[in-house]
């Protein structure tokens, strides 16, 4: 069988999900933001919300997401995507609310509007994408920059006599009365990245169910922030990244 | 034994060679072009073997933009 009898529409299995647009990402090559935007187009697709999705963007990497998925998008200013999630499904309860952070948005500037939304139990999933730098602005250190992990503002490591401790946010949205599903999932080989999906459809029929709020954080890469190629950025992401950030669910409320 | 034949296409000028296809196939199929390169400069990726590929997807499961489409044909005696 020659490959012009196997390259036919009825054979079709994967492609990029339609609610993908043709637009070419910024991202880096080999940047976990990409696997993640897939996913949650996939899901929607799946879910068949297409119409009823919004999406806030944070400032970050991603603040241009809405350039790539062709659902509803609000950008909110640093680090205030909870609130507008909250203002947009109280007012729209039968939408579809998520908002799409990195760390520095989620875990930095915008701690208190996370913790009190998820503690509100505001019917809003959050995704969480930790890759404990500061992408954007040149791989500065974040809260959730490892002890001893070296960026451009530690050179010689993060020490936490100067700098402190890793902040855990999912593990401290875990502890919260009012969220609904709270997990940790990464993105870097095949069986990960459908468990991430798995999560994330969780998250979000769980959102529509008004079960609570939802917290899904995904491991990721950051390859030029980190100096490393894809590959070995991945590497350096199980060897170092989940012992300290170990995936799996951290709260499931029946 | 019933069996699967696969094939990929890839998108070239989206890719932007990462490298994790590449990595990511079970079967050694793609490889990135040693000096051909896209509109963008970069080396991309393609399927080097063209019988070995069963169409498992892993490829474009990790393809950070979306550039890898999958067919697959069940064949029946192979």
């Amino acid at each position: 069988m020659t490959k012009e009898e196997i390259i036919r529409p009825e054979n079709l299995v994967y492609q990029k999900p339609t609610l993908m647009n043709d637009n070419p990402m910024h991202y880096c090559p080999g940047c976990s933001h990409g696997v993640v935007h897939k996913l949650i187009a996939e899901v929607i697709e799946e879910m068949g919300l297409e119409e009823k999705a919004i999406g806030v963007s944070p400032v970050g990497c991603a603040v241009f997401i809405y350039n790539y998925l062709d659902i509803d998008w609000e950008e909110a200013a640093h680090g205030r995507a909870p609130a507008v999630a909250t203002a947009m499904k109280r007012l729209w309860p039968d939408r579809l609310v998520f908002t799409y952070q990195g760390d520095g948005d989620l875990a930095c500037i915008g701690t208190a509007e996370t913790i009190h939304a998820l503690n509100r139990g505001e019917n809003i999933t959050i995704i969480f994408i930790n890759n404990a730098i500061y992408g954007m602005t040149g791989g500065q250190m974040a809260p959730t920059t490892l002890v001893g992990m070296k960026t451009s503002t530690c050179p010689y490591g993060r020490d936490v006599h100067l700098h402190g401790y890793p902040l855990k946010m999912t593990e401290i949205a875990a502890t919260l009365e009012g969220t609904a599903y709270v997990t940790r999932q990464s993105v870097h080989s095949v069986p990960a990245i459908r468990k991430a999906k798995k999560a994330i459809r969780k998250a979000f029929e769980n959102s529509m169910n008004g079960k609570g709020s939802n917290l899904v954080e995904i491991v990721s890469t950051c390859n030029s922030g980190w100096k490393m190629s894809p590959e070995a950025a991945n590497k350096w992401m199980e060897e170092h990244m989940f012992p300290f950030y170990p995936l799996g669910d951290l709260k499931d409320k029946q | 034994m019933a069996k699967f034949k696969g094939a990929i296409v890839v998108n070239t000028e989206r890719c932007k060679g990462c490298n994790l296809c590449v990595v990511a196939c079970p079967l050694h199929v793609l490889s990135l072009t040693k000096k051909e390169v896209n509109i963008k400069g970069y080396n991309f990726a393609q399927q080097v073997l063209e019988d070995t590929c069963n169409g498992c997807a892993s490829c474009a499961t990790v393809c950070p933009d979306g550039c890898i489409s999958v067919y697959k044909v069940k064949v029946e005696n192979a």
